[in-house]
């Protein structure tokens, strides 16, 4: 009565395997071709859209930083590579020989040394206040990550001013220091690298706060109690354990801050008065006042490229830790 | 003959990834199940129970063979058109509707007339017993409420065959032996084919009129309860259902020569070289002088109403016995002892390699 | 030192002085921004006059009016698409390409928004120049791609979070595919779209970057309004319209929160 199901099981094993192995039946097919149809079809229009109004104007940009400027801005088709070499040199009107462009090395140098300093910055005091927060009880954590996510999505503009307010000649700042008698006149904070620096601080800490809770929160804090059973100190615990533990969300708070402080455009534009420009500033001059839209062009590629560059560091970084783990 | 059987899987394979990397789930599995019949596939995790489940439902598409319900092949049919219902493991019960509304799904979505979906959801809920939570959602019920619920959900659309898949698994151990009665009754009501997914082996005996035993992706043993237990085919049936006692022997012109030297008789078999097993209640202790094959007592476990004596042959083979614990306790019986084992006739079972 | 072992010195001090120092700035705009006096260096009593000369302002009225119509359309549009292309993207086997669509819609989070902008200046420069039109057209396109991936990855993450068994339910239960849409899926994934919607409607509701550079003549919503009037001489005025702004990206927040918080 069982025999048919039982009387196969032991000798038809290979017999019966190369009719099907190489391949799953027509319907089996069918649906996973379905499913990866409906997959794409389902996508089109994001990736439409995107292509239209996010990735093909890069393409196009990239086409640009290779045309001369016009005279009243936009651009002549003509091939010219001048406004790659104009992101470093600047050719002499006289002899035409190329100089390094001292203006423009000091506007990528004030970009990349405020960029760093930030996200340097926004790490150190970002990680306590997210410890902090992922160890507070569960039902308090809600409320902390609530007050940070409040400034996260506050219109960035809004903070800047909130800041400059601050930091501005008759600010609270001056008043305070003025009030406990450090000084005696207003000290010029605002349009200064300092106040670009303090205003990026400011507005990007919560990029850093959110990954790094991310992480901590993650974090088993039973591996404390196995370090200091082992004799670790305190600050042995946090650089031997913690540190190394929660490094990708270190590498992903980082990146989430350097990428848009690189790029900043509003902060510098406020606080430092369109005096200390960064990069972002800069590409926008060529499309106002310098009126070079190439090297606007080759000056965004460039920026997208060093940001690409950074996000591939942060992929390769979270894939070790990944197959290490 | 075809009349009577409600599923039948034919040479079905199901291979899950591709190339090199492809695992058989299933690799050739041909199983009828009757209809009325409440069938329980029963084996490990992993060994494909759950997979020839889902493919009779229609969640996945074979790889290769046929499947038949009442003799229509239904291999390549989408889950919606199938006359098959199935109790989910997680019940999976739409958390936005209530009782009433998961139970009367099935019966809209076939175009039943409001009448008659309110006619048959009062009537699924009277039979396992929910009427008072018709309007309850989902999410406040008990484990085994919301397993009402989903029996009544999948029973509702009067399904030719109802699927369960493990649906026993999450509760505790005094709703599952209730359940397990009640699940018994529903079947011999409303007289559906049940087909039931587990891997716990006193679930299986107890409630199935077959079971087909699964492993590595290939159906071991197809049978009844009784049948598996007292004449597993293999080794694999032996050790999953039950305890039992594995021993070496070779065929010899008396019947089959234990490996410690003693001749016994069992049913015959092809190969010189065989496995035979008995179970531990089917060896009898007796003083040493009187038994078949002398042993040593190694170890006593004492169980309650049974005690589990260990012992080891003249070989080093292990054996294991199971006991009724005498009134007052006292077996009797020391480690270290020698004693006299005897086999229950008839008992010894040959195996197939 | 029977402190708890999750405790680290100087660590809470810290986060004290990083929760004050996000918060004081924005408290002090906000007071300022009730100032009745005449201008921002004197503090003259409470008063809403800055809110009633803001909304007298033609100009702010318009601006918000703008802002908060290009908001809605941009949510709308990429919480349809972005809804779409999470169901093309989850609870299916990992197919050729899916990493490709992953980086596409996330792209906008990856690229520095001036670059972006610029990017957007050049490509519509050509068409308003050459089709002559000059309308909202590009704003909306705009705002409407780079909201993407803000309102894909709340819905992302409430598909994933879904019972992928209750589909399957519902298809044994004879349900066909888009009844099992209708009936099972969409109802379990409102939630996210909703959430999905609100963080689209806020983002674009914050752009300043990509709006200077793609709007045309006329066409400032109010954070470039803002931008265009601190550029001259930050008022109260200014600090009006930030506190408004504030208060409604917070009761988005606080709407979205509890959106989200509900599927647990």
């Amino acid at each position: 009565m069982s025999g048919p199901a039982s009387g196969k099981t032991a000798s038809s094993k290979p017999a019966s395997g190369n009719q099907t192995s190489t391949g799953a039946s027509a319907a089996e097919q069918a649906l996973v071709k379905a499913s990866v149809r409906s997959g794409w079809l389902l996508s089109t229009p994001a990736l439409v859209l995107l292509a239209l109004a996010a990735v093909g104007p890069l393409l196009i940009m990239l086409v640009y930083s290779f045309l001369t400027p016009g005279e009243y801005g936009n651009v002549e088709w003509g091939f010219s590579t001048d406004a790659w070499t104009g992101i470093l040199f600047t050719r002499d009107v006289f002899d035409d020989t190329l100089r390094l462009e001292d203006a423009h090395l000091s506007i990528l140098w004030r970009s990349v040394k405020l960029s760093l300093m930030t996200t340097a910055f926004t790490f150190a005091v970002g990680f306590p206040t997210a410890w902090f927060i992922a160890t507070r009880p569960q039902r308090q954590r809600g409320l902390w990550l609530f007050l940070i996510t409040i400034p996260f999505w506050t219109n960035l503009l809004i903070r800047t001013l909130a800041i400059n307010e601050i930091l501005r000649t008759e600010g609270l700042l001056n008043n305070i220091l003025i009030g406990l008698g450090l000084i005696t006149e207003p000290i010029q904070i605002i349009y200064t690298d300092t106040a670009v620096f303090i205003g990026m601080t400011y507005v990007y800490l919560p990029l850093m706060v959110l990954p790094l809770f991310a992480a901590i929160d993650r974090f088993d804090m039973r591996l404390l109690e196995a370090g200091y059973d082992l004799y670790a100190t305190r600050l042995q615990v946090l650089r031997r354990i913690i540190l190394p533990v929660v490094k990708p969300g270190i590498i992903a708070g980082s990146i989430l801050v350097f990428v848009p402080a690189l790029g900043a455009y509003v902060t510098p534009r406020i606080l430092g008065g369109g005096k200390q420009m960064m990069i972002g500033n800069f590409i926008e001059l060529q499309f106002g006042q310098g009126r070079n839209w190439p090297l606007g062009a080759s000056l965004s590629v460039t920026l997208l490229v060093i940001v690409t560059a950074a996000l591939l560091v942060y992929v390769r970084f979270a894939n070790r830790e990944v197959t290490r783990g | 003959m075809n009349q009577t059987i409600a599923i039948s899987a034919q040479n079905v394979i199901k291979a899950f990834g591709q190339g090199d990397h492809a695992v058989r789930a299933l690799d050739d599995v041909s199983l009828d199940i009757r209809k009325g019949e409440f069938f329980t596939l029963l084996g490990p995790s992993g060994c494909g129970k759950t997979t020839l489940l889902r493919l009779i439902a229609g969640f996945e598409m074979p790889s290769g063979g046929t499947i038949l319900l009442d003799g229509a092949d239904i291999t390549t049919l989408p889950p919606n058109k199938r006359p098959v219902n199935t109790v989910f493991q997680s019940y999976a019960l739409f958390p936005h509707l209530t009782v009433a509304q998961n139970v009367a799904f099935g019966l809209e979505m076939l175009g039943k007339s409001k009448s008659e979906v309110t006619a048959r959801v009062a009537e699924m809920l009277a039979l396992v017993k929910l009427e008072p939570l018709a309007h309850r959602k989902t999410s406040q019920l008990s484990g085994g409420q919301q397993q009402r619920v989903a029996l009544a959900r999948a029973l509702a659309p009067q399904p030719k065959v109802l699927l369960l898949d493990e649906p026993l698994s999450a509760l505790d151990l005094k709703l599952r032996k209730e359940m397990q009665i009640e699940l018994k009754r529903l079947q011999t009501e409303t007289g559906i084919t049940f087909v039931f997914v587990t891997h716990d082996q006193e679930e299986a005996l107890t409630m199935s009129d077959r079971i087909g035993v699964m492993s590595a992706g290939h159906l071991q043993q197809v049978g009844s309860p009784k049948e598996i237990y007292t004449r597993p085919k293999n080794r694999f049936v032996a050790s999953f259902i039950g305890e039992t006692n594995f021993l070496g022997a070779t065929r010899d012109p008396m019947g089959y020569r234990l490996d410690c030297g003693i001749v016994v008789q069992a049913p015959a078999a092809q190969a010189d070289r065989v496995t035979l097993t008995i179970r531990p209640e089917q060896l009898r202790l007796v003083p040493e002088a009187e038994g078949d094959i002398p042993a040593k007592i190694t170890n006593l476990v004492y169980f309650g109403t049974d005690t589990h004596c260990h012992m080891s042959l003249p070989d080093g083979t292990e054996v294991t016995a199971r006991l009724q614990s005498p009134s007052d306790g006292e077996s009797g019986l020391q480690i270290g002892q020698g004693i006299g084992l005897r086999f229950v006739p008839g008992a010894l079972q040959v195996l197939e390699e | 030192m029977a402190k708890d072992v999750t405790h680290l010195p100087g660590f809470t001090t810290i986060s004290m002085t990083v929760f004050a120092a996000l918060y004081l700035p924005i408290v002090i705009l906000v007071v300022y921004s009730f100032n009745s006096g005449e201008d921002l260096a004197h503090w003259e009593g409470i008063g809403l006059q800055w809110f009633t000369k803001a909304w007298a302002n033609d100009q702010v009225k318009d601006a918000t009016i703008r802002s908060l119509w290009l908001a809605a359309v941009a949510a709308v549009i990429s919480t349809a698409v972005a809804t779409m292309a999470a169901l093309g993207t989850t609870r299916r086997g990992r197919f050729k390409g899916q990493t490709f669509i992953y980086v596409m819609i996330n792209q906008p989070l990856m690229v520095p928004e001036i670059v972006t902008a610029v990017a957007l200046l050049i490509f519509f420069a050509w068409f308003k120049v050459n089709l002559g039109y000059q309308g909202m057209g590009y704003l909306v396109l705009a705002h409407s791609a780079f909201c993407i991936p803000f309102a894909y990855l709340p819905i992302r993450a409430r598909l994933e979070s879904m019972d992928l068994t209750l589909e399957t339910a519902a298809a044994d239960l004879y349900a066909t595919p888009w009844a099992t849409f209708r009936r099972v899926t969409l109802p379990l994934l409102l939630p996210g779209i909703l959430a999905g919607m609100m963080l689209a409607f806020v983002t674009s509701l914050d752009d300043v970057v990509i709006t200077v550079f793609v709007k045309s003549a006329g066409q400032d919503t109010l954070p470039t309004y803002m931008l265009g009037q601190i550029r001259r001489q930050v008022s109260t005025e200014v600090y009006a319209i930030s506190t408004m702004l504030l208060g409604l990206t917070v009761v988005l927040l606080v709407v979205f929160m509890a959106l989200t918080r509900k599927k647990d």
